[in-house]
């Protein structure tokens, strides 16, 4: 049967031709080689939140007046509804540390060099949707705690200069962080981003497969003159380790998962006042110890309008040709990592 | 020079294909006992828990003073429709107001005093008996109770 259906799909599709392609596939084996793994861990995880963020949805009710008790309702009554919330919420974090992390191997390893820079810069932007799937998702509960993180979140929004005001009242869908805005950051979180996200990720992974993995500069040097760096099958053998990286990263969610709960809180309350020790998620954490940090007025500007714009950074005192690529590579990510730093020194002080 | 049966080569190559053929079915089974590992929550996440609603209810339908005779009106029971009658004699009466035909909400028709179903001209008595047309049953019948001081009496609508 089985057989059969594959040569009549093949008459019609040409799957020997693909086959032909996966099979010539290789993948550069070198020192460095462990690093390749981390984009298809991301990838991996990604599915991960589309899967269980579908599975929410047959339970989830996006109004301010059922939010909380919907998400109470998937954590108590529903079968298996703790692991599948509590996969999504670990997944999330996890997602955001392996793109990260993906993020500083392509840096550091200098993969977005030339003829990558696309896929370096689509990467970039898929990692500030995560950013915005995070942000946006973690409303959604509609508990204390995300209802402060909202209005600080969107709070900074709105020091942004001349369109402050507009992008606040955008993004709350009014003047409040109230039902309203649970609606659009519902809309956000699972219509808006993830049609994004599919279309970019399409985009950054026909770079991939169309460019071949890099190799890293200091492996592509150590060659002798016309040597090649060795190399490994796509198909099976990159392909079932990767699928063991996979096993790694499932084996790790479902441990987080199962031992260490994702709390939810007590439901949103405009009127409490915002609870002790309230901070970010940890992936906004370097943004939050910044604003802390700054004063409340620089030059008569706002402190808040100095932090959230991506001047107050960077003063590279490295001045070879390699560490200006790299600065300049990084765009956007060096007020990541920049605030971040800020943020770990000012804790440790 | 064919190779004979007994060349070292051959011997290899048939040892070699149970081993790879047995690494390939450990390979499948831990596949498969993933891919069961993960449906099984998935499956039971997506069977609804039971018991939407509680059994027992109470719930204030009306101030009496405002359910003149021969009138009928549907009210939220829990998270269903109820319907509450006062007969012409003034008798207070309340049923599920969802058919049981097709799950249609009912309604009452003072100029015949009757409860009836506009989805498929069903027609039920005041005592919740079906009179004609395709319903199967019966309406469930509620329990009313007037509970309150004179002149402010509330209807309450409850189910044992």
């Amino acid at each position: 049967m089985m057989p059969r259906l594959v040569s009549w799909l093949d008459e019609r599709l040409d799957l020997t031709g693909l086959t032909r392609v996966a099979l010539a596939k290789t993948v550069p084996s070198h020192v460095h080689k462990g690093w390749y793994y981390l984009g298809g861990v991301t990838l991996f995880l990604l599915f991960v939140q589309l899967a269980t963020g579908i599975l929410l949805l047959l339970y989830y009710r996006p109004s301010a007046a059922e939010a909380f008790e919907s998400v109470q309702f998937i954590l108590t009554q529903v079968e298996f509804g703790w692991l599948i919330r509590n996969v999504h919420a670990w997944s999330a974090n996890l997602l955001i540390a392996a793109a990260f992390a993906h993020l500083f191997s392509v840096w550091l390893l200098k993969a977005y060099r030339k003829p990558r820079e696309l896929t370096w810069v689509s990467g970039a932007l898929l990692l500030f949707l995560m950013l915005a799937f995070g942000f946006s998702g973690y409303l959604l509960p509609w508990n204390t705690l995300a209802l402060f993180a909202t209005r600080v979140g969107t709070g900074m929004a709105g020091s942004v200069p001349l369109v402050g005001d507009f992008l606040m009242r955008f993004l709350r869908g009014g003047d409040e962080v109230t039902g309203a805005t649970l609606s659009r950051f519902y809309a956000l979180h699972v219509a808006i981003l993830p049609a994004m996200t599919t279309l970019l990720l399409v985009v950054h992974l026909f770079f991939v497969q169309r460019q071949g993995m890099s190799v890293p500069f200091d492996v592509e040097q150590s060659l002798p003159p016309g040597g090649r760096v060795p190399q490994t099958p796509f198909f099976p053998n990159y392909v079932l380790r990767d699928l063991m990286a996979w096993y790694v990263a499932m084996a790790l969610l479902a441990a987080l998962a199962a031992f260490f709960p994702w709390e939810l809180g007590l439901k949103a309350d405009p009127l409490a006042p915002v609870p002790a020790g309230i901070r970010p998620e940890w992936y906004f954490v370097a943004v939050f110890h910044t604003l802390k940090l700054l004063p409340g007025r620089v030059l008569g500007l706002e402190g808040e309008t100095l932090g959230v714009l991506p001047l107050a950074r960077r003063h590279c005192s490295c001045r070879s040709s390699t560490a200006r690529r790299q600065r300049d590579g990084l765009v956007g990510c060096s007020q990541c990592s920049d605030s971040g730093r800020w943020g770990i020194s000012y804790r440790s002080r | 020079m064919p190779e004979t049966p007994t060349s070292p080569a051959r011997a290899d190559a048939a040892e070699q294909t149970p081993r790879r053929t047995f690494l390939d079915s450990i390979l499948g089974f831990g596949f498969m006992s993933s891919a069961m590992a993960m449906l099984y929550p998935v499956t039971r996440y997506l069977v609804p828990p039971p018991g939407g609603e509680p059994a027992t209810l109470s719930v204030v339908a009306a101030r009496l003073a405002n359910v003149p005779p021969n009138t009928g009106f549907v009210f939220n029971f829990g998270n269903r429709p109820a319907l509450l009658v006062r007969t012409p004699e003034g008798e207070l009466r309340a049923f599920n107001a969802t058919c049981t035909h097709l799950d249609c909400t009912v309604q009452y028709r003072p100029e015949t005093s009757q409860v009836w179903c506009a989805c498929h001209d069903g027609l039920f008595d005041l005592g919740g008996g079906v009179v004609s047309g395709p319903p199967p049953r019966a309406l469930e019948r509620l329990t009313v109770q007037v509970r309150g001081e004179s002149g402010q009496e509330e209807v309450v609508v409850s189910r044992d």
